[in-house]
Formats: C-alpha cells, sequence, structure tokens
C-alpha cells in the first residue's frame, strides 16, 4: 500500500517536472544561449590571452589576467566610477521619486497625468535622442548651462562640464536621473493612492505626527514597490554606456567598467591578449553584480 | 488640527508644488529643444547664444537627413539564405522601394521592440509559472541563476555574444538584437513574483475539472498575471527601444540600424551639423512619445498594479 | 481586453513578416526595382564573371566626400554599370568607425573592402594578417608613377603592399583672418608662404587673447579625431618629433616635446579641452569662437565645416586663412594624410578578384580623376592608365595655392608599431596635462605605454 503510495506520488512528481521543463524550455533556450552559455565562454577566456588577431595563438594563462587587473589604475578607477553610478543614482532616483510622488498624488486628475507624463518623457525620448540635447548643455562655448550660470553671475569663467573631471562624472549622474525617475514616479503614485487609509486615519486619531504616519503607515506598505524600482534602477544604472560612449569615451575621469570593456576589446586591439582581458573585467563586474543582486533579493525575501 | 499647522501646510505645499513646476520644465526642456531645433535654420542652431524658439520653420533639417543616407524600405531574405548562397550574400524574396535611411530605421525599431516585447513576454510567462508553482530538481539553481544575471550589463558577455552570433550567421541582422533581449532574465523573474500571487486551489480546480496543463496556463494562469504581463511588456519594449549597444554591436550595415544607432552614428559623423542632429532626434523620440501617450493609461496602471502585488 | 486583441493582431502580423525578415546582411544597395535575386544554393556557383557580377562591400571613413552617399553613389552606380558587379557601401564615422570594423573582424564579419590610410590599413590589420597583398596589381608603370614614399607608406616592412593608394595631402592649421586682423596679430602671419614662426605663434595668441579675453586656441583631447592637429603642433613647435625615423619606437617624451606642452599649457588663449575632438574643434572655429583650428585641410579650406556656406569663410562670413604650423625656424614638419583600399582577406577568392576590379577602376584608370576629385585631395601619382593627373585641380585656385604646403610634408610615422595604442595614450596623456598633472611624469608614463603597445 505505502509502496504504491510512493510510486504513485513519485510518478506524480516526475510529471510536474515533466511539465515544469516544458514551460521553462522556450525561456531556457533564449537564456542559456545568450545568457548563460556566452557567460561560461567569457569565463573560459578571462583565463587565457585570446586575441582578434587570428596570429597569434589562444593560450591558457591561469589567473594572469586577474592579477593585472589588480594593479591596473585605470581599470580601478573604472570599477570605483560604476559603483559611484550605482550608489549615487539608485537612491537619489528612490528619494526624489517618492518626494515628487508624495506631493503630486493627491493632485486632481489631470494635473496628476500631465506630471506624471513630464517626468516620463525623458524616459521614451531614448537615451541617444537625449545625448544630443545635453551634449549642447553642457558644452564648454556655447552651451546653455555656463550661459546661465554666467549671465546670472554665478560663475565668472566658462566650466568645462564634460572636459574636466570634477564634474564630468555628475553631469553624466545627472542625464542617467533624469532618464530614471520616470517610471519610479508613476510606480509610488499608485502605490500611495492604494495605502490602506483606515489605517492612515487611525494613527491620525492616536496622535501620529506626519512624518510617524508615513513611516510607520505608509512606508512598510509600500516596500514592494521599493524594492521593485530598487531593482529596475540598479539596472538601469548599469545601462550608462551610451551616455558615456557619447559624451565623454571615457575621458576626464567618466571610464566605466562597461565602456572600459568595449574599450579593451575594440580599441586596443594591439595590446596583447587583450579578449581575455576585457573577458576578465567581465567576470569581475559579473561577480560584483550578482553579490549586489545576491543582496537585494535577500532583502526582498525577507519581506 | 489648529490653524498654524493648516497654514504651515499650506505654505510647504505651495512651497513643494512651485519647486515642482519648476523641474517639470526642466524635465520638458531637452524634448522641447530636440523638437524646436529641428525646425530652426541654421543661423539659429549654431548661434553661441540660444535662440529659444524658431522665427521661421523650415523642413530643410529633415530635407538633408533624408537626402544623407537611403535604404531599400524593407528587405525580405530568405532565412539563413546567407549560410548557402555561394557568396555568402542572402537570398532575397523581396526588396522594398529605396526611401530615406531613417525611415527604414523606424522601421527596424519598432520592429525589433515589438519582437523582443512579444517573445519576451510568451517566454517569461510561462517559465514564471513553472517556477512559482511547480516543483522540479535544478528550481533553487535556476532561480540563483537568474536572479544574478538580472543586473548583468551585457558589455560583459561582448566578446562571446558577437562569436555565437556570428557563427549563427545572424550578426548584421535585427534579430541578433532581439534574440539576447529576450534572453534577458529580468522578465523571468518579474513573472515569478507575479505567478506567486496566483491561488492555489484555482489551479487545482483546474485540474479535478479536467483541464490539461496546457489550458489552465492559457486560460487561468494568463488571465491572473495579465498585469505582471503589462509590466514586463512596457518594461521590455522601452528597454529594447533604448538598448544602444546590443544595437552598436551587433548591426554592421546603415540599413539594418536602428534608430538610435543611426542618430548616434550621426553625431558621430557630422557632431557639426546640429540641425540634422535635431531632426534626427526627434524622429526618433516622436513615435514612442506617441505610442506613450496613446498608451498611457496602460502604462501606468499596468506597471502599478504589478509593484503592488508583486 | 482590447489591449490584449491588439496585441494579438499585432503578432499576427509580425509573426508572419518574421518568417522572411531573417538573414539580410550585405543586399544590393541599387535603385534597380527588382533586383535579380544571387543564384540559390542549388545551382552552380559559376565562378567566371556571371551575368550579375556578384557583389561587394565597401566600407569608407569619411575621406573628403567619399562620406557622402550622393557623391559615392555617382562613382559606384557607374562602376556597377560597367563591371555589373554591385558594391554596398557602409560609411564610418572616426569616431568610432575603428571599433566597427574590428566588431565585424572578431566574428568573421569584415567588409571586402575598406578605404583608410596606412596607419589602420597596413600597420593595424595589414600587420596582423587580415588583409590581401596587392602587389601584383602594382606593375612597373604604377610604381613609376606612385609617388615612392607613398608607396613605401603603403608597404609592408615584409614587402606585401595592404593599400592602394588614391589620395593625399598635408594637414595643416587654419586662422580666422579677420579676427587676427581686428587683434592686430595678422603681422605674425606670412600669408606668402604661409609659415611663422614659433614666437609669432605665441605673440599672435597673446594679441589674441587680450582682444579677446577667452581661449582662442584648443588643445583638443577627447579621443583620436583629428590628433594630427595636437601632435604636430606639440612636435613643431620646439622642433620635437613623435617617433625615430625608423619607426620602431615612440620619442615623444623628449625634452623638446615637453618644453612645447608646458609652453601650450601655460599661455593664456590655449587650452587643453577634453570635450572636444577635431570635429568639434572644427565647428567652433567655424562659428568664431576659436580663432584658429589645428585640425585642417585643403578639404576643410574649400568647404568650411562641411556646412557648405562658401570657400574659406566662417558661419559669419569672415575669412580663413590656412597656415602651415608654427616652429622655430618657420619651416614646420607637417603631417600627412594618405588614402586609398584595402581588400579583406574573407577566403573568397571570387570576391577578392571583384574588390580588386574595384580598386582598379577607381585608383587605376581614366576613372581615377572622378574618384580623387570626390575626395577633395591630391592624386598621389602622376597619371593612371595614360590619363594625366597633375592637372585636375588646375582651375582650382585654393588647390593651387595649397601646393604650397605640401613640400614641408614630414615623415609617414603613422605606420609605427602599436599606432592604435599609441594614439590612444597621447590623447589620455594630453588630458592629463590638461588636468594639471606633472607634465615631465605623464608625458614619459604616455610614451612607455606608447612603447608597450609598439614592442607588443
Amino acid at each position: 500500500m505505502t509502496n504504491a503510495n510512493t510510486l504513485r506520488s513519485r510518478e506524480l512528481m516526475m510529471r510536474e517536472a515533466r511539465t515544469a521543463y516544458l514551460f521553462l524550455l522556450p525561456c531556457l533556450i533564449f537564456f542559456v544561449g545568450f545568457v548563460v552559455f556566452p557567460m561560461f565562454i567569457c569565463i573560459f577566456y578571462s583565463l587565457t590571452n585570446a586575441n582578434m588577431n587570428a596570429k597569434a595563438a589562444t593560450e591558457f594563462i591561469g589567473l594572469l589576467n586577474f592579477q593585472n587587473l589588480l594593479t591596473d589604475k585605470t581599470f580601478l578607477e573604472a570599477l570605483r566610477n560604476t559603483f559611484v553610478i550605482v550608489i549615487v543614482s539608485v537612491p537619489a532616483v528612490c528619494a526624489f521619486s517618492l518626494w515628487v510622488s508624495s506631493a503630486i498624488y493627491k493632485l486632481s486628475g489631470p494635473v496628476l497625468s500631465a506630471f506624471r507624463c513630464i517626468f516620463y518623457l525623458p524616459v521614451v525620448t531614448g537615451s541617444v535622442a537625449v545625448t544630443v540635447v545635453w551634449k549642447w548643455m553642457y558644452d564648454n562655448y556655447t552651451g546653455i548651462l555656463n550661459f546661465v550660470l554666467k549671465g546670472s553671475g554665478l560663475i565668472e569663467k566658462n566650466i568645462n562640464w564634460l572636459g574636466d573631471s570634477k564634474y564630468a562624472l555628475w553631469c553624466i549622474i545627472l542625464i542617467l536621473f533624469t532618464t530614471s525617475v520616470g517610471q519610479p514616479i508613476v510606480l509610488y503614485v499608485s502605490a500611495l493612492g492604494n495605502v490602506d487609509a483606515t489605517q492612515i486615519e487611525a494613527a491620525k486619531v492616536d496622535g501620529a505626527t506626519d512624518f510617524q504616519v508615513f513611516w510607520n503607515v505608509k512606508w512598510p506598505q509600500m516596500m514592494p514597490t521599493t524594492l521593485y524600482i530598487l531593482v529596475i534602477t540598479t539596472i538601469n544604472s548599469f545601462q550608462c554606456f551610451a551616455l558615456i560612449q557619447l559624451l565623454t569615451s571615457g575621458g576626464s575621469g567618466t571610464n566605466t567598467v562597461m565602456y572600459y570593456i568595449y574599450y579593451t576589446a575594440f580599441k586596443l586591439t594591439e595590446q596583447l591578449g587583450h579578449f581575455g582581458y576585457a573577458n576578465a573585467m567581465g567576470v569581475v563586474l559579473a561577480i560584483f553584480i550578482g553579490i549586489l543582486s545576491a543582496v537585494q533579493f535577500k532583502l526582498a525575501a525577507e519581506k | 488640527m489648529n490653524k498654524s499647522e493648516l497654514q504651515r501646510k499650506g505654505a510647504y505645499g505651495i512651497f513643494s508644488l512651485v519647486v515642482l513646476v519648476i523641474l517639470a520644465f526642466l524635465f520638458m526642456f531637452p524634448l522641447y529643444w530636440i523638437v524646436t531645433g529641428a525646425f530652426k535654420i541654421a543661423k539659429e542652431y549654431n548661434s553661441v547664444t540660444p535662440v529659444w524658439f524658431p522665427s521661421v520653420f523650415t523642413l530643410d533639417n529633415f530635407a538633408r537627413l533624408f537626402a544623407r543616407r537611403t535604404a531599400p524600405l524593407w528587405e525580405l531574405a530568405v532565412p539563413f539564405s546567407a549560410m548557402f548562397s555561394p557568396d555568402k550574400t542572402p537570398v532575397m524574396l523581396s526588396v522594398g522601394p529605396t526611401v530615406p535611411a531613417a525611415i527604414r530605421w523606424l522601421l527596424n525599431t519598432v520592429f525589433m521592440a515589438v519582437m523582443a516585447m512579444v517573445l519576451t513576454c510568451i517566454t517569461a510567462s510561462m517559465a514564471g509559472y513553472a517556477l512559482a508553482k511547480k516543483r522540479f530538481p535544478g528550481r533553487a539553481l535556476l532561480f540563483s541563476l537568474i536572479v544574478c544575471a538580472m543586473a548583468l550589463p551585457k558589455q560583459v558577455i561582448l566578446i562571446p555574444l558577437i562569436k555565437e552570433i556570428s557563427a549563427m550567421g545572424l550578426w548584421d541582422n535585427i534579430w541578433a538584437v532581439i534574440f539576447p533581449t529576450v534572453g534577458w532574465p529580468f522578465g523571468v523573474f518579474l513573472m515569478k513574483q507575479f505567478s506567486e500571487g496566483i491561488p492555489g486551489e484555482i489551479l487545482e480546480a483546474a485540474r479535478i475539472d479536467g483541464a490539461t496543463e496546457w489550458r489552465t496556463f492559457t486560460t487561468i494562469v494568463v488571465d491572473l498575471v495579465k498585469p505582471g504581463i503589462g509590466a514586463l511588456a512596457i518594461f521590455t519594449f522601452i528597454n529594447s527601444w533604448n538598448d544602444y549597444f546590443l544595437q552598436l554591436i551587433m548591426l554592421g550595415s546603415g540599413s539594418n540600424y536602428t534608430i538610435s544607432l543611426g542618430i548616434a552614428t550621426l553625431q558621430a559623423e557630422t557632431s557639426i551639423d546640429v540641425g540634422i542632429l535635431m531632426a534626427g532626434a526627434t524622429l526618433a523620440a516622436i513615435p514612442i512619445i506617441a505610442i506613450f501617450l496613446a498608451f498611457q493609461k496602460y502604462f501606468t496602471q499596468g506597471i502599478t498594479m504589478g509593484a503592488v502585488k508583486g | 481586453m482590447k489591449i490584449k486583441r491588439i496585441l494579438s493582431m499585432l503578432m499576427a502580423a509580425f509573426m508572419v513578416a518574421s518568417l522572411a525578415a531573417c538573414g539580410g546582411s550585405p543586399a544590393p544597395s541599387s535603385t534597380e526595382p527588382a533586383p535579380s535575386p544571387s543564384t540559390p544554393a542549388s545551382t552552380d556557383p559559376a565562378p567566371e564573371a556571371p551575368t550579375d557580377g556578384g557583389s561587394i562591400t565597401l566600407w569608407t571613413y569619411p575621406i573628403g566626400n567619399w562620406g557622402q552617399e550622393a557623391e559615392v553613389k555617382k562613382l559606384t552606380d557607374a562602376f556597377t554599370a560597367e563591371t555589373g558587379i554591385e558594391v554596398k557601401v557602409e560609411y564610418l564615422a572616426y569616431a568610432d568607425g575603428d571599433d566597427k570594423v574590428n566588431a565585424a573582424i572578431t566574428g568573421n564579419n569584415a567588409p571586402d573592402l575598406v578605404m583608410e590610410g596606412p596607419e589602420r590599413l597596413v600597420a593595424n590589420w595589414g600587420a596582423n594578417g587580415h588583409m590581401v597583398d596587392l602587389k601584383d596589381m602594382l606593375d612597373d608603370t604604377d610604381k613609376k608613377e606612385i609617388q615612392a614614399s607613398v608607396l613605401a607608406s603603403c608597404t609592408a616592412p615584409d614587402g606585401a603592399v595592404y593599400e592602394y593608394p588614391l589620395v593625399m595631402t598635408a594637414h595643416c592649421m587654419a586662422v580666422n583672418l579677420d579676427a587676427f586682423k581686428e587683434a592686430g596679430a595678422d603681422q605674425y602671419l606670412n600669408l606668402e608662404t604661409r609659415t611663422w614662426t614659433t614666437d609669432d605663434f605665441l605673440k599672435a595668441v597673446d594679441a589674441l587673447y587680450a582682444k579677446y579675453g577667452s581661449t582662442v586656441g584648443a588643445v583638443f583631447c577627447k579621443g583620436q579625431g583629428g590628433d594630427q592637429g595636437t601632435r604636430v603642433l606639440v612636435n613643431n613647435l620646439y622642433g620635437g618629433t613623435f617617433t625615430d625615423a625608423a619607426h620602431t619606437k615612440y620619442t615623444w617624451d623628449d625634452e623638446k616635446n615637453i618644453q612645447a606642452l608646458a609652453k601650450l599649457k601655460e599661455i593664456n588663449g590655449i587650452d587643453f579641452d577634453a570635450s572636444l575632438e577635431g570635429g568639434d574643434e572644427i565647428k567652433l572655429f567655424y562659428q568664431g569662437i576659436l580663432k584658429m583650428a589645428f585640425c585642417w585641410n585643403i578639404a576643410q579650406q574649400l568647404n568650411p565645416n562641411t556646412a557648405n556656406t562658401g570657400e574659406g569663410l566662417t558661419q559669419s562670413g569672415e575669412e580663413i586663412a590656412f597656415m602651415s604650423f608654427p616652429s622655430q625656424d618657420g619651416t614646420a614638419k607637417l603631417n600627412g594624410g594618405i588614402w586609398g583600399f584595402g581588400v579583406f582577406d574573407n577566403g573568397d577568392a571570387t570576391r577578392i578578384e571583384n574588390a580588386k576590379k574595384f580598386i582598379k577602376y577607381m585608383a587605376d584608370s581614366a576613372h581615377t580623376v572622378e574618384a580623387v576629385k570626390t575626395a577633395n585631395y591630391f592624386p598621389v601619382r602622376s597619371a593612371a592608365e595614360g590619363t594625366d593627373l597633375t592637372g585636375i585641380w588646375a582651375d582650382n585656385k585654393t588647390m593651387n595655392d595649397y601646393q604650397i604646403l605640401m613640400p614641408f610634408l614630414g615623415d609617414y610615422y603613422q605606420v609605427t608599431k602599436g599606432w592604435a595604442g599609441a594614439r590612444t595614450a597621447w590623447w589620455n596623456m594630453l588630458q592629463d596635462v590638461g588636468e594639471g598633472q606633472d607634465i615631465a611624469t605623464v608625458v614619459a608614463a604616455g610614451a612607455a605605454e606608447a612603447n608597450a603597445a609598439a614592442a607588443g
């Protein structure tokens, strides 16, 4: 009897697993084919001196690429910049969109949707199209930023926004910021609208301040939204390649690992083993991002 | 609630509204500048002091943009024929009339974004359902892989991806941009979060009624996770529209460019001709903004419900 | 529900389209309404000159009007009419053209033909085994007709010719003559010989700065675009060199270059600008903001900023004068540009043959006149298959005037090994100098990096 039961349940389990695999199959073809498999090849390459020029034979060189990365000043700077971008832009986007949303969510319908649309505009305009304008706004000689600041007497001499390592990275972050806040604002507006009104009333009756109402009632209820926003903003922040390639080409202290990989792969083609080296950078970046995602997910799971 | 508090709130409210209005103008400014710039005459867009509004509207910039590069409106080739034809040229079924390349770029972009969106939604909702509601060996491993790969920038696998796509004979083909986008696992993650909200009893009831797994999925699951699919569709559409990097490394010939890549190439070729750039940027921005405005309700709805539930 | 219906309709439409849209890399670019499809896989390949002569791809950098589709199309259409070979042209930009070619090489998708200079075709792609040796295209007459120094630059150390040269020029600089006059700085220019000394140049910058109080010339260093301008400026100011005469190593860490960089850094009116490339500098010069441009040549002089607003004029109609670079004795060593065609070895004999036919047609036939004129530069050879090329610009005064600079043409050192790495090190070094770092240190580090690339 028990034997038959376990047999039956095993059969059921196998059937369930088979169905699951069938449902997963289309997705796995793409995920394994275009993400996991290349990632493995990437790890393999990172241990070699692979090169674009076929003449040089590929040799296995162990962890030499990684050793060299540790002493490569350009790479370390790029790594630092990458994290500055993520660490600054993610919280800034979250805080800003939360503030905007709480300021607008009670407004009347058309005004609210007008605001929502306006903040969404840079997202849909697309990063390449907006760089055309930002390039001009930041221009050292004819840019509007210098024109306005100088006209209003705030600065005496033109600032070379994209050509000066004191400013360039922040200029990039600002553009990234404007193209990232649209979706979070939309999300927060509706999350705020969905907060349970009776709980707010109850808290107010108990004499809670506005801040306490926000912190104890609204914020916990918006947690899932916040986590979703954290995830998509992080993904977005790693997509800043276009801004850097088109605006500074990685100069003036704006190099990121993402750009440096591209640069090593296709500009430094004369450097021995440059493909291997670029892949090693990719592996390092992937490890960091894997950890970051795991931490984020842990947070989400606890919630 | 006493009067002074009301006043304080009012003052803060007005202050924040003023700040918001100023910010709104700043956010609109790039788009305003692109669109007006596209219609300015050379003297105005090259002016050292900003010209805020075109004195005359000229279509000259668009004319130059359209005359600059041309491409056939469409090229339908026999799939993979390039791999078998003697001189590695694909066998064309049909080639459209020659039009300004920018028009072709727009078509390519729409095709790419829509295909990426549709394929992602199908594969991710199926996989997300399986991950959330089925038990199978390797589930935990697969899920951790997905979570870790979610934020991975595509630059990481740049070289292997180019080699792989080239080996498949897909380089310089719009599908080379679509497939890796579909492979990106964020969608699976999102759909898994959504599918977890499906009550087990409903699925159980369907099974007892004798519905097949596929039928259960298409009739019940899809209906329940629709807000999630909406959110994912929007996310994928916009992301793939804006994913300049993949387009940059995968598309080699001018007739296969997307509009983003086309504008970026223009910018590299002629950073000097601002008028043509503005016209190009206008062309790139306006269709997607039109789509956004037309589907605005769904944009905001879809994402909202997704986040609250997820 | 509505969105679902729309989606499903879209899906159906695109599924149908997608079935067919697969494929489609190199496609005929002709305007013929119904291009004859290439032979399907099953039929005999028929290598010996079929009725439709096959197709080739050409990737060209913006060399004069070789970057303009409308102009290039005239040339390729004529070629197709004569040979039946379709040419599909892609237009590259200097900012990211190399990346594109390299990405294509990575996946074995390189074009058949590429048009650029020896620094890429010979020293980079050629030296690394990606190009076809074109030696067999040069008979004794060709060798006599083509300038010896040009041919030498197109030849690899092992004797292989990886570039068939078409045009050449000398890069120079330009000044805004009206602005110079206004500032009283035109006294330092010798418009007869088009030369000036370092002292004159520095005095002119002082005068301009005194008049305008802002940057009058920019040492642009965002990327490689137009970097010959900054190299030649720095090298000539106090007589430094960029490489040794044998093209084996980079010598820009010598004292004279450091002195020049220090002087440029120190003087008011000259700024190191990491937000500009050559093209951006030209634009600012054209707008009248900068009073001199270091990235200039005859094609720019004929059509400043490619804006079609008049030969030798800025946007507001001020007069532009081309000048040699300043040096201590007034005789600068200018950097040359050589452009021509190379053939990528994609392992397909028919395509290589067709590519060679294209080169022969453009660079060594009666049609060479148009090919050269399209580039807006000077021919590298005296005659092509009996057509005299020496006088093709005789009716153009500017071109004739410009000939005065050609004797200053210096060594074509861009073929030194590790060139791509070296020029990268160069602009990064300029950025560091601009940021105020110790000049001797960053120059030494930059040159070391360049020499590492040369050794690699």
